[in-house]
């Protein structure tokens, strides 16, 4: 194992391999990370795998606007041969009461002043979209055509290719054992392989970004909350956009695959590690789904799982320099919604690290917005 | 007759030759397989593919079939329909 890095970057999903990428082709020098298990093994593989640019601030909508930009060509982008399924088949998003409806209709005045073309939909419109859709009690519904799909496998792929051939260093099977600091100055890394010295690192561990602050003394509020998730046997392409409801708690996407992905959020989900499936969530699942998506119910489910969001109190991730100790940065805490954002945030991540001004201003999304008070309320994620 | 034309996994249309191009780019368990190229996700969820995958590691790597770690079971153990999960002909 290497001996000594300009930066580390813990974690193997697609934010760290983005964040690691991007530095490489800053010229930050040398760049390793460092992947308990293998890439995409976390969170980013057990994700819902859909991209959406119809969020409630301003800051979700502009880093998806970008990242769905980066991520139609993003294989000519990082010049690798991986293809990332890239489909923008929509969102639907239906309200259920005149509050959702009120709040979704602002989300929407937001959205469009950000160039993001969602448009407010009746129920007869939404059928359109979705023949077999169940209206009953919808207000209307939220649509944006360009929201879609992406493999999150295949996009860390291809951003450890690209990141390798900028010869940065990825090794899998390497858990991190503790961070060595003196004087407020990191001085390396301790794994399970070996040692790295370093002064600078990036703590992208997705639900174990709070065991990594502890190792260095930085308590971050990044609890990891299991969501669970099933996938259906294939069929003939059926229903275009991923629909989404907020009142149900649910979401559900054809892939291009052709099965169909699903997830629900659970409101009493306790803050642990555990990704074990459980049975209630397939009866839960299929009762909610039956009731927006009927025909659905004559599919099979072939397999369920589930994965930790990295879940932050704002709904909003972590993404600096600690206020603590220098040169430890965080891209965590992303509260179900990272993969769909990693394209621009490896890169707004890598600028921040060598001191470039940052495409976007992020310097308020550091760990210390919890203290003074600064926080920024994301109201749409289930 | 080559060999690499030989599919692997049924549901998903894998071949021999698509596994060992994969163990190539240095993907040696089946998680790693499995996310690259969706041997073992399909209906049978890996119950005829993941033992010759295994023996394809083990002839690549040296190390003995034993050491090959199986992929994580998850449910549910065969398809079942969301119908018949809510218990009623009424979906049928």
């Amino acid at each position: 194992m290497i001996k000594s890095a300009d930066i580390v970057v813990i974690g193997g999903g697609v934010i760290g391999c983005s964040t690691a990428y991007n530095l490489a082709k800053l010229g930050a020098g040398k760049v390793v990370v460092l992947e308990k298990n293998y890439l995409a093994s976390g969170a980013t593989g057990r994700c819902g795998a859909g991209m959406r640019m119809q969020w409630g601030t301003e800051t979700n909508c502009l880093l998806s606007r970008e990242s769905v930009k980066m991520l139609s060509h993003l294989p000519e982008l990082l010049n690798v041969n991986v293809d990332i399924e890239f489909t923008q088949n929509g969102y639907l998003m239906p309200a259920y009461s005149e509050k959702m409806a009120e709040q979704f209709k602002k989300n929407l005045v937001l959205q469009n002043s950000l160039s993001i073309p969602a448009r407010w939909v009746t129920p007869e419109e939404s059928l359109e979209i979705v023949p077999f859709l169940n209206t009953k009690g919808m207000y209307g519904a939220t649509y944006c055509a360009e929201d879609g799909h992406c493999n999150p496998f295949k996009v860390t792929e291809a951003y450890a290719q690209a990141a390798r051939k900028l010869n940065v260093e990825i090794y899998t099977d390497t858990e991190v054992q503790g961070i060595v600091t003196k004087n407020g100055r990191i001085i390396s890394v301790r794994t399970n392989q070996g040692e790295i010295q370093t002064d600078t690192v990036v703590n992208a561990a997705g639900g174990y970004a709070k065991t990594v602050g502890r190792m260095v003394g930085v308590e971050l509020p990044i609890f990891p909350e299991r969501h669970e998730i099933l996938v259906t046997e294939p069929v003939e392409p059926t229903m275009g956009p991923m629909v989404m409801s907020f009142y149900h708690n649910l979401y559900c996407q054809q892939s291009p695959h052709g099965s169909f992905i699903m997830g629900i959020g659970h409101p009493n989900e306790p803050e642990s590690y555990n990704i074990k499936s459980s049975w209630q969530f397939l009866r839960d699942m299929a009762e909610r789904l039956v009731e927006i998506l009927p025909p659905l119910a004559g599919l099979n489910i072939v397999r369920q799982w589930a994965g930790l969001y990295d879940m932050c109190p704002d709904r909003t991730p972590i993404l600096g320099n600690s206020p603590s100790l220098n040169r430890f940065f965080t891209a965590a805490g992303f509260s179900g919604h990272g993969f769909m954002i990693s394209p621009i945030t490896g890169q707004l991540m890598a600028e921040m690290v060598i001191g470039k001004p940052t495409a976007f201003p992020i310097q308020m999304f550091d760990a210390g917005r919890f203290n003074r008070g600064e926080l920024f309320v994301e109201p749409s994620v289930v | 007759m080559n060999h690499n034309d030989i599919i692997i996994c049924r549901c998903e249309d894998i071949t021999l030759g698509e596994i060992r191009e994969q163990i190539a780019q240095g993907k040696h368990t089946l998680e790693e397989i499995k996310r690259a190229c969706r041997s073992g996700m399909g209906p049978c969820q890996g119950r005829t593919c993941a033992p010759l995958i295994i023996n394809e590691i083990a002839k690549a790597t040296g190390k003995p079939v034993s050491e090959i770690p199986l992929p994580t079971f998850r449910p549910s153990t065969s398809p079942i329909k969301m119908a018949s999960l809510l218990g009623g002909d009424q979906h049928d």
